[in-house]
């Protein structure tokens, strides 16, 4: 830990999660004499990086091509992906997956010592590397284990940033809290890589951690950086009700089917059979996400899906693959069962329905990982570079964090290079109108709402007016109840007034951060009348190239969002109709 | 030995009660294993001892032994056996965790290993016996 | 008909208010599907927002959630209420470490015994990302896979009596990492982790009491790694005097 004059580095990154970390060690490797910071709400490897379970995408062997995972990713993007951006992010891939096992990630294996490659849904190919269904844990520890090596990277462990500190329209540095002894402190840095992941949190039933509130998007968002295609939230088609913990698609790589209350595989009724024993490229339950989570909510309409005490839901069927395999392949799907619905899948099928899982918008990036802001970078899910357009495939994200994090990374150093040394001392009296900021808005208010109460409102109407059907009425209604929320949320009121881990201020941070993130999301996906990937209008039902190839690009005004658009880069491939 | 640990202001520390050890029957045990030490090392001083009169001669050898036949002795004897037996039945049950052994490709299963260890432990135990008791 | 409700006694501690711990009552419904963490979030949104507790993942990966549960180190996001009825329930802050506030215990100490066991891949000479991955038999990676399962939730400390007494030692988790990489066929490491090891509040301070196995969430079995590296060490040493021309692993 620094002294009080020490709280200034070359580079900051804030996020200890995958892309957080991927990205300092780039910048380590970049250059030996930056000084580097790593900035975490929670200890790097409590990150949500580690719930990932499938795998990682990467071209891998002989029968596969840079060129077709391209075509996969953008046919999955609906068109939405920029091509030069995924044409990088799948050269760099295979790269970036063997230096990770080069840092000890303990990839499964064939026979042969060749790291393992399973099927995912809506690539034509096996190319989906894998640690059994912990991939995300064991990409986690393995990047965590390896920073440990850099004497150069620092760590502020449980420090939470409040506020980007900019100086003539350029980043330098941010004010976080330490959750430790409460206090507020500049942390001055040439050049910030935002990776504090999604916020899945914004809505009631999600796979995501409690962390996962959107920070370092409000931040950006609050800075004057656009957030570009917020409307786009991914329903992950395989989450266990009531808790929403996911259960991975690589459930359905390795051939495990799903089934209505008649058991009958009723993906077939919608254009993705012919049903086969064994499974098939981009067929049936190896379909996208947002086709599947399409298909189980007709299904539900239809009458056709169980009724329990958390709603719908139906059958994700593993038990043909028998106790050998599932527990290879598979054993924390085992684990997740039996814990927290009391099945066990070797014998019993596991209750699943959709699930917000991800965000495929995020703080617009360029290629490099650069924003708007001078100085500030975004790296994975906090990020929108653009790959994942309207639909993101299973096991791309974890490639992303890492071709991107490292690249933020790098270009970040580069920039930290290239800057002169910043004067501390201004940034102190910043730090401290940060804190009475905080003071007069929470610790002395005396107001009468309660961050559970706004949070729930919020999330409930995030579900119905941006869940996976959409239409304007109820997107208008959640766009209201937004803002009636925020001016509640002026008059919050605290319990917590102490400095040591107040966890009530967090949450009243991170509420903050979500109410941000949520308008934009309802706000895009208003303005976007048109069906596209994971944004599914009733009254829009037609993708509208015409109107609407194009990012959406929401910046804050007083007001709420001001939405904008910015073309999709097109290279090789000319937009076609999405069917599988 | 290592440095005190400097405690930090503010921080709560906790202290181990005495009676730790009466938490958990693991920890119980574990306890348990610590005292048979003593009650074996006394039984091999009580040895020491007893090869000491051997080597006075048969007169002080069998006085010796005499003394050993008190209830007292015997209470003692059949103690520091129950120990020694728990305590080797400890040992040949790490012997499975600590000794991997491998059959070309598969791990063979830790019980295996312990079974092996105890198995052997009997037989030797039996030559011994067999050895010792024959004349 | 009346709801039916739990008790959790829950420990509570104010830095720079109270002296020591002290335990506050809540009673909280009772539902079949909730874990102990269900009712810690239902206290802190509806009864107290003081109370102050780590968590997140709620599926029992990342780690932050271990606590004492009626005596016993567990992750409370996979203790269910179901489990103790009728109760009360007793939730206290993981054993062994210093508390900060309330639940929330320091791990700082953690944090740095891991950065000494080196745990990365550790070789002589590096190869290139452009020649590939390293070959690894499913063989090679079942030797050290168990270990690499470790979440760092520290119910292993909070277990073992050992670091309870004397807190220099090294402990089951940075032990067992540890272990991992000197297992794992990739690396080359063993001599550099070896005198840390070897240390006296290394490897030889544990006293096998087992307890870390036990309660170890995850099947990592920390026991296992320590008496493993104690035989290895032990083999190591005598080798070395037997024949200290030959080289060492």
């Amino acid at each position: 830990m620094p002294g009080d004059d020490g709280y200034q580095h070359d580079l900051l990154v804030i996020g200890g999660g995958g892309a957080g970390l991927r990205a300092a060690i780039a910048a380590a490797e970049e250059s030996n004499r930056l000084s580097i910071a790593v900035l975490s709400k929670v200890y790097p490897m409590r990150s949500h990086t580690v719930s990932a379970e499938g795998g990682t995408a990467a071209v891998m062997r002989e029968n596969d091509s840079l060129d077709t995972h391209a075509k996969d990713t953008i046919f999955g993007s609906d068109f939405l992906a920029d091509q030069d951006v995924v044409e990088v992010f799948v050269k760099e891939a295979p790269g970036e997956v063997i230096q990770l096992e080069h840092w000890g990630c303990p990839w499964s294996r064939d026979p042969d010592g060749r790291v393992s490659v399973r099927p995912f849904g809506g690539m034509t190919v096996n190319r989906t590397l894998y640690a059994a269904d912990k991939t995300g844990f064991h990409m986690l520890h393995a990047l965590f284990q390896t920073s440990l090596k850099y004497e150069k990277i620092t760590r502020y462990d449980e420090w939470f940033a409040t506020s980007l500190l900019i100086e003539d329209g350029k980043v330098c540095g941010v004010t976080a809290l330490n959750l430790h002894d409460g206090q507020m402190r500049p942390i001055v840095a040439k050049a910030v890589i935002m990776c504090t992941g999604g916020a899945g949190r914004i809505f009631p039933f999600t796979t995501n951690a409690a962390i996962k509130t959107g920070d370092g998007m409000a931040l950006a968002y609050r800075a004057g950086v656009a957030l570009k295609d917020m409307e786009f939230v991914q329903y992950h088609p395989t989450g266990l009700p009531g808790t929403g913990i996911l259960i991975t698609e690589a459930a359905r790589g390795e051939g495990g089917h799903l089934k209505n209350k008649d058991g009958y595989r009723y993906l077939q009724d919608y254009g993705l059979g012919p049903p086969t024993d064994t499974p098939v490229h981009r067929k049936m339950e190896l379909g996208p996400r947002d086709i599947l989570s399409r298909c189980h909510i007709q299904e539900h309409q239809k009458g056709r899906t169980f009724d329990g005490p958390y709603g719908h839901y139906v059958h994700l069927d593993l038990r043909h693959l028998g106790e050998k395999l599932i527990d290879k392949n598979l054993p924390f799907v085992r684990e997740l069962a039996r814990n927290y619905v009391g099945i066990d899948p070797v014998h019993e099928p596991i209750p699943v329905r959709p699930v917000v899982h991800y965000m495929m918008g995020g703080i617009s990036t360029d290629i490099t990982g650069k924003t708007s802001l001078n100085g500030l970078y975004a790296a994975g899910e906090a990020a929108c570079v653009s790959i994942n357009g309207a639909n993101r495939l299973g096991s791309n994200s974890l490639t992303e964090l890492l071709v991107f994090g490292a690249r933020a990374g790098r270009a970040a150093a580069r920039h930290a290079l290239e800057r002169p040394a910043l004067r501390s001392n201004p940034l102190a009296q910043l730090a401290s109108d940060e804190r009475r900021r905080l003071d007069q808005r929470f610790l002395r208010a005396d107001g009468r709402e309660k961050i559970a109460d706004i949070r729930e409102e919020m999330q409930k109407a995030l579900e119905s007016g941006c869940g996976i059907y959409r239409d304007r009425a109820t997107m208008e209604g959640a766009c209201q109840t937004l803002r009636k929320l925020r001016e509640r949320f002026a008059h919050i009121s605290l319990a917590d007034k102490d400095a040591v881990f107040n966890t009530e201020l967090i949450a009243a941070l991170e509420l903050e951060c979500t109410l941000d993130v949520a308008e934009t999301v309802a706000r895009s996906a208003l303005a976007r009348e048109e069906s596209r990937g994971s944004h599914t209008r009733t009254d829009f039902p037609k993708r509208d190239d015409a109107r609407f190839l194009k990012h959406s690009l929401a910046y804050q005004t007083p007001d709420g969002p001001r939405i904008e658009y910015l073309p999709v880069t097109i290279t090789r491939w000319p937009p076609e109709e999405r069917k599988y | 030995m290592t440095a005190p640990r400097v405690e930090r202001p503010g921080l709560f520390y906790p202290k181990l009660p005495a009676t730790w050890w009466l938490r958990n029957a693991n920890y119980f045990r574990f306890m348990l294993r610590e005292l048979s030490s003593v009650f074996i090392a006394l039984f091999l001083v009580v040895f020491l001892v007893q090869l000491h009169r051997l080597s006075q001669g048969p007169g002080a050898y069998a006085a010796y032994l005499e003394t050993l036949r008190a209830p007292g002795w015997i209470i003692f004897h059949v103690v520091a056996l129950a120990f020694a037996l728990y305590h080797s039945v400890t040992w040949f049950n790490l012997t499975g965790v600590v000794q991997v052994v491998r059959l070309g490709e598969r791990q063979v299963p830790p019980r295996l290993v312990a079974g092996a260890s105890f198995a052997l432990w009997a037989v030797v135990s039996v030559v011994l016996l067999w050895f010792l008791l024959r004349g | 008909m009346t709801e039916e409700t739990m008790t959790l006694e829950v420990t509570r501690y104010r830095p720079g208010h109270d002296r020591e711990p002290r335990t506050q009552s809540f009673t909280v419904p009772y539902r079949t599907d909730w874990v102990v963490l269900d009712a810690l979030n239902h206290i802190k949104d509806r009864i107290d927002g003081t109370l102050s507790y780590r968590w997140s993942c709620r599926m029992g990966v990342c780690g932050s959630c271990g606590m004492m549960v009626n005596g016993v180190p567990k992750l409370t996001c996979a203790a269910f209420l179901r489990d103790y009825r009728p109760g009360p329930i007793r939730v206290e802050p993981l054993a062994n470490f210093p508390v900060i506030r309330d639940l929330v215990i320091a791990l700082d100490d953690f944090m740095e015994k891991l950065r000494r066991v080196k745990p990365w891949i550790i070789r002589a000479v590096e190869k290139p990302v452009s020649d590939g991955e390293y070959l690894q038999t499913p063989a090679q990676l079942d030797a050290y896979k168990q270990f690499s399962m470790c979440i760092n939730c520290m119910l292993c400390y909070a277990a073992c009596p050992v670091y309870g007494l004397e807190p220099a030692f090294l402990g089951p988790a940075a032990i067992a990492l540890a272990y991992r990489y000197n297992l794992d066929s990739r690396d080359e490491g063993y001599r550099l982790r070896e005198p840390v090891l070897s240390e006296a509040v290394g490897v030889w301070e544990c006293t096998f009491v087992g307890e870390c196995s036990v309660v170890c969430p995850k099947g990592v079995d920390p026991a296992a790694a320590i008496q493993r590296s104690k035989l290895a060490g032990a083999t190591d040493w005598l080798l070395s005097m037997i024949m200290p021309w030959a080289g060492r692993r």
